[in-house]
């Protein structure tokens, strides 16, 4: 009798795990479509919504899965704005999340496959399966974020990170001043000419605002090991840097960590986040939290935008730039560790940058 | 003394009971079942039983995509089940199939060879790295007696991050991949991806018909399997019968490891064509554990297990797309595990069923 | 009604493939001993398993006291005032007797209450003559002692009807002789005593009624004052018995295996072995007698390698075997019945041919190149079935372990017969085995002495040795301290010698 209860439980506490994945999955669906508005997301382009095609598009996850907090729920959100403005059926939108890389082909087939009108990858991790399956379905249209898979049917979207970080540079150096600092750092994932251009616009957008001002580089040389991450972080800050921009990925969430421990224990140190608004992480009491602002990358603007121009019929394909214009990068609308002032100021560099007046360099200094 | 159900009737049994309860959790979660079924039909068969006569009612990709998904789960089911005739708990096919498939990048990085031989050579590299990596546990246990389950755990770990920086230590690699592969050396074929609609099937399900009939011939006909065996259910009794029963845990731990090696090779070489670093565990070692347990650590119960979980994987694309959540195939692969763990339990409820039924019917 | 304190009327329970018990009917009078006899597999446990709740009966009805009872679980056995002592004691090393005593039954509320607990335990080992130290550990005390502190959780928890499964497998002489006048104490104080055992002799001693199964079927109870040994062992086998063993005078030869000043360590680190020295001739068979934990084990291990020696010599034919590695003293010629063949001889998950193979797997024509012949395997196995008369339901593909004690011994000595060896060293063989296995075993052993072969025989029990050996030596505290011919001792001699009380070197 005794077993059978046993075997009773576990077939229990197997249905109700059950239960509660079933639930978990429900949510995930649709992770907040709330209304046709967006903070971020940038259209002035009035348009009738009977001249668009009704099209049907497909959103391939890498591992990270559609709850990211990246760029496939930033692309997932850029695509339901878009349904949710021109009403499209919910049918009509859909995702495949992956598990491991060996997912990417058949997934990517599998939409293929079923006609959808715009195939979207996002992130470089797609590259080597872009290449195979724009050569199986070449009449796929397919947009690809964030890196560049040359091909006829694919529209690959790249951001222009360095104009996101001079202003972020600037930030940097304004809140440096105000606290009557002199150095701010830059810690980089690896090094090479992607992670060089974050480089370079915080160089600039620094010396723009104080051209005294030192700014300390070093790279992490992964973009997975939080620990190394950590202990450079707090090489940096040891040596007298007062903020430090990470475009390290995971490796970032070490240095952090390290800004997060040194002002509980009474420091003033400051991180800037990287990709999306990384404040909620930096948050060390209540709602406060070491991260002065974050350098965006709009992938939710780049993929609503090629919804838009795929149901206009004018998707096509080559290679385009998203860029502080075109609403590609830039910092959140709320920073609550900014001044109103300096955010101001931000703007004004932003604007100069918008009309052409400033022009950022996507190689730093110290390459040239 | 109470005779023992069979295994093949009790994991039917297991199976067919995880349906059901799958069925219910859709049924509760708004999902139809029946979409299911005919998901994980299609992907097995690439047939869509709804589009019967219709044009397009088969797609040979699905059957491709699926036979190869199928194949490194099914060498990792064998790896697993060779430790575990011998007694020993194999947690490192994960680790395993990580430097095999590292293994075979290198040979087929640096080598320019003609494929009559490099082919071969990648393959067989991929089995030795992966030989290595489960012999470490294995003299360990046989010399120490330090328990293989932690050595292993903790090798997969190694093998994770010494496979990485092999990985990009390559020449040519970046931080996410090496270049591309000799052609030479992959199991890549045109001619099968022509026959099937694209799918990635590559020459390794002959390797994988291969490993299968070596597992068998092992286990069953040799001597040296014999021992196994006989370490496996009592190391006293082989000990007693004159058996070197730690040489014997060494080798089958080598042995276990090649097959999860091999698994890595099907990867480098047939489902990829360059090395990739890898940013956490792909499963591949502990869905070896599934297929193990589910197939009775036989070769034939090993490759129909092996088919079940590789629809379950490969069936993810045609699921979601139909609005099926990835959590409902993950759901069904555990509860299939949990009931063939519970086999006891469920021979126990079927002895009862039967004593109630005899009663009723003595009782009339 | 009569005055039955338990009566199980027409049991019948069945396991897939078996009927253990058929239609079987148990009577148990207040204030008696009552025998349960039978053979391994007759179904007296499953029978004791019903009434203490382990098992439902699919027939049959079951009266406590007079009333119909139903026994669902071993809590309802144990308010009814029933309690078991099992074979395999259940009791915790590095507690003391009392806390194993009261162990899931302690008195008090939320803290024990030790000290009334132990004077419970001392009023109840003195009303019995039980003799227990109450504080010592368990590790410390001897198995009969530990069997004692088994019978006293029975008596704590307030049973009345005590079922003992074989008590006397593990005890000397002494001990159950003791034990016997423990279980007539009971009987005087009203308690009712069922004793499972298939040893004749200690039912003439104690017992005043015995029942009888054979295969499931209840045979018959009768009164033992009114039956002989002969007339039970013939309703247990269902056959007449032979209980001499017929064998012709011994002819030794050649010294064959040669043991001089040997020390052994056991697995806690002690010396097992303290310097012992025995010779074993051709054509003799040679039993070493002694109380268990004397150092048997150990003898057996180092002759057949399976545990290293600190010093002294064996020598096989005149040559050193210390350094030979199992498999090549297999070889030479040493075949060996361990006394746990279930742990040791067998794989009971294998077929019964492959067991049969286990010493013999890499030899000619079984295997050839690595590569086993099956059906040369099954021929070997087949021969070995037939000429030792192994009875299994599927032949040589019976998985072991569905097999009866009896037939897996017969398959272990047919085994180690097959390999012709030159010495058999045969421990405890007749162990768990009914008297017709019994009977069988010692046959083939002296068959073995009479073309030649040297038999060590390692044995607790005192009429094995005394009817099997041609030649006895004494073990005590791991030296021989007795080398007597068993026509010139007693077994109260070899009782005085194997507790180290007395020395005797007459061969």
């Amino acid at each position: 009798m005794k077993k059978f209860l046993t075997l009773a439980l576990v077939l229990l506490l197997s249905l109700s795990l059950i239960a509660c994945g079933g639930e978990g999955a429900k949510e995930e669906d649709k992770p907040e479509a709330e209304g046709p508005q967006s903070e971020t997301i940038i259209d002035n382009e009035e348009v009738d919504k009977d001249s668009l095609e009704e099209i049907t598009i497909g959103l391939v996850t890498d591992v990270g899965g559609i709850d990211d907090k990246s760029f496939n729920q930033g692309t997932w959100e850029g695509i339901q704005f878009y349904a949710k403005k021109f009403d499209l059926p919910a049918s009509n939108i859909g995702y495949l999340q992956s598990t491991s890389d060996a997912d990417y082909i058949p997934h990517l087939s599998q939409f293929s496959e079923d006609k959808k009108d715009l195939l979207v990858a996002p992130g470089f991790l797609f590259e080597e399966s872009l290449k195979k399956i724009s050569a199986d379905f070449p009449d796929q249209k397919i947009l690809f974020l964030d890196a560049v898979v040359d091909a006829p049917n694919i529209l690959n979207a790249l951001f222009a990170e360095h104009e996101g970080s001079y202003l972020v540079g600037v930030a940097a150096a304004l809140k440096a001043q105000d606290a009557g600092k002199d150095t701010v750092g830059f810690v980089g994932g690896m090094d090479f000419d992607t992670i060089q251009k974050f480089e370079a616009g915080f160089e600039q957008g620094v010396l723009a605002v104080d051209p005294d001002m030192k700014i300390v580089v070093d790279y992490v040389g992964d973009f997975n090991n939080a620990e190394d991450g950590q202990t450079l972080a707090a090489k940096m800050y040891d040596a007298g840097v007062y903020v430090i921009y990470h475009a390290a990925g995971g490796s970032g969430n070490g240095v952090i960590k390290e800004a997060k421990d040194r002002v509980q224990n009474g420091e003033d140190v400051w991180v800037i986040g990287v990709d999306k608004d990384q404040y909620s992480e930096g948050v060390y009491e209540g709602n406060k939290s070491v991260i002065l602002t974050s350098m965006l990358k709009g992938v939710d603007q780049a993929a609503y935008d090629v919804c838009k121009l795929t149901a206009q019929g004018k998707f096509e394909g080559g290679t385009v730039i998203y860029d502080l214009k075109a609403n590609g990068v830039g910092i959140p609308a709320d920073n609550p560790n900014l001044t109103e002032e300096w955010t101001k100021t931000i703007n004004e560099f932003a604007d100069k940058i918008k009309s052409g007046e400033t022009v950022v360099d996507p190689v730093p200094s110290r390459v040239k | 003394m109470l005779k023992k159900r069979n295994h093949l009737t009790l994991s039917l049994i297991a199976i067919a009971i995880s349906f059901v309860v799958a069925s219910i959790v859709m049924l509760l979660s708004g999902i139809n079942p029946k979409i299911f079924f005919l998901s994980l039909f299609r992907t097995m068969t690439g047939v869509n039983l709804q589009a019967i006569g219709k044009e397009n009612f088969f797609n040979a990709r699905y059957l491709g995509e699926f036979i190869q998904i199928s194949l490194p789960i099914m060498l990792t089911g064998l790896s697993v089940g060779f430790a575990f005739r011998t007694g020993l708990f194999n947690i490192g096919a994960e680790g395993q199939v990580i430097i095999g498939g590292v293994g075979a990048v290198i040979i087929g990085v640096l080598f320019k060879l003609p494929w009559i031989i490099h082919i071969p050579l990648a393959i067989l590299v991929a089995a030795l790295f992966g030989a290595f990596w489960g012999w470490i546990p294995g003299i360990l246990k046989a010399k120490f007696g330090v328990s293989e389950v932690v050595v292993t755990i903790m090798l997969n770990y190694t093998a994770l991050y010494l496979g990485n920086y092999l990985i990009k230590a390559l020449p040519g690699s970046d931080n996410q991949k090496t270049v591309t592969l000799a052609s030479s050396a992959l199991l890549q074929s045109d001619f099968l991806r022509s026959i099937t609609g694209n799918s990635r099937l590559h020459w390794g399900f002959i390797v994988v018909i291969l490993a299968l009939i070596i597992y068998h011939f092992i286990i069953e006909k040799t001597t040296f399997g014999y021992e196994l065996r006989a370490v496996g259910f009592n190391r006293d009794a082989a000990e007693y019968g004159g058996i070197k029963v730690s040489s014997r845990i060494a080798y089958s731990m080598a042995i276990a490891g090649a097959f999860a090696g091999l698994a890595g090779a099907m990867l480098s070489l047939g489902t990829f064509d360059y090395g990739r670093v890898i940013g956490a565990f792909e499963n591949y070692g502990f869905d070896g554990i599934a297929v193990a347990l589910l197939g009775g650590n036989t070769a034939l119960g090993v490759f129909f297990s092996g088919l079940l979980f590789g629809g379950l994987k490969s069936s993810q694309s045609l699921m979601q797309a139909s609005g099926i959540p990835l959590e409902i195939a993950n759901i069904v692969s555990a509860l299939i595990i949990l009931f063939v763990a519970m086999n006891n339990g469920l021979d126990y409820v079927l002895d009862r069923l039967e004593a109630r039924k005899r009663k009723k019917n003595e009782t009339n | 009604m009569d005055n039955y304190v338990v009566e199980m009327r027409n049991i019948t329970k069945v396991f897939p493939g078996i009927i253990a018990n058929d239609d079987v009917t148990l009577q148990l009078k207040k204030g008696e001993i009552h025998a349960l006899l039978g053979e391994n597999g007759a179904g007296k446990s499953t029978l004791m398993s019903v009434l203490f709740g382990f098992y439902q009966p699919e027939k049959g009805e079951i009266y406590v006291r007079g009333e119909k009872v139903d026994i669902k679980s071993p809590n309802i056995a144990h308010e009814l005032g029933i309690g078991m002592v099992h074979q395999h004691f259940q009791l915790i090393d590095n507690f003391t007797v009392v806390e194993n005593i009261i162990l899931g039954d302690e008195p008090g509320g939320f803290l024990v209450d030790y000290d009334k607990a132990r004077k419970e335990v001392i009023a109840l080992s003195t009303q019995y003559g039980l003799g227990v130290d109450p504080d010592a550990k368990i590790e410390d005390i001897s198995v009969g002692m530990q069997q004692r502190v088994e019978i006293l959780k029975v008596l704590y928890r307030k049973a009345d009807i005590i079922i003992l499964d074989e008590p006397t497998a593990v005890l000397t002489p002494q001990e159950i002789e003791e034990l016997v006048e423990i279980m007539k104490n009971f009987a005087a104080e009203g308690k009712s005593v069922i004793l499972i055992t298939h040893k004749l002799k200690e039912i003439l001693a104690a017992a005043d009624r015995v029942s009888v199964l054979r295969q499931g079927k209840y045979i018959g109870t009768v009164n033992v004052a009114d039956t002989t040994e002969a007339e039970m062992a013939s309703m247990m086998v269902g056959r007449e018995v032979n209980f001499k063993v017929d064998k012709k005078p011994a002819n030794p030869g050649e010294k064959v295996l040669e043991i001089k000043d040997l020390w052994v360590k056991d697995q806690r680190g002690l010396d097992a072995l303290q310097g012992l020295s025995l010779y074993l001739r051709e054509g003799e068979i040679l039993g070493i007698a002694g109380v268990d934990g004397n150092g048997q084990q150990e003898l057996v291990e180092a002759i057949t390698g399976l545990v290293p020696i600190e010093k002294g010599e064996i020598l096989l034919q005149g040559q050193s075997i210390v350094n030979e590695r199992i498999k090549s003293r297999i070889n030479k010629g040493i075949a060996y019945v361990p006394e746990d063949r279930q742990k040791r001889a067998l794989i009971m998950d294998f077929r019964l041919d492959e067991n049969i193979i286990l010493k013999s797997y890499e030899k000619e024509p079984l295997s050839k190149g690595h590569i086993l012949n099956q059906e040369e395997i099954n021929k070997k196995g087949n021969s070995i079935i037939e000429e030792y008369d192994v009875r299994s339901s599927e032949g040589i593909d019976t998985i072991v372990r569905n097999m009866s004690g009896g037939n897996q011994q017969k398959a272990i000595i047919g085994r180690e017969m097959d390999l012709k060896p030159l010495v058999m060293v045969a421990s405890q063989p007749s162990r768990g085995l009914d008297v017709g296995a019994i009977e069988y075993v010692h046959k083939r052993l002296v068959e073995l002495r009479d073309q030649g072969k040297a038999v060590l025989l390692v044995s607790f029990e005192l009429d094995e040795i005394m009817n099997v050996s041609d030649r006895i030596n004494v073990i005590y505290q791991g030296k021989i301290t007795g080398n007597v011919i068993p026509e010139k001792t007693t077994v109260q001699e070899l009782g005085l010698m194997m507790s180290g009380s007395k020395e005797v070197d007459l061969a």
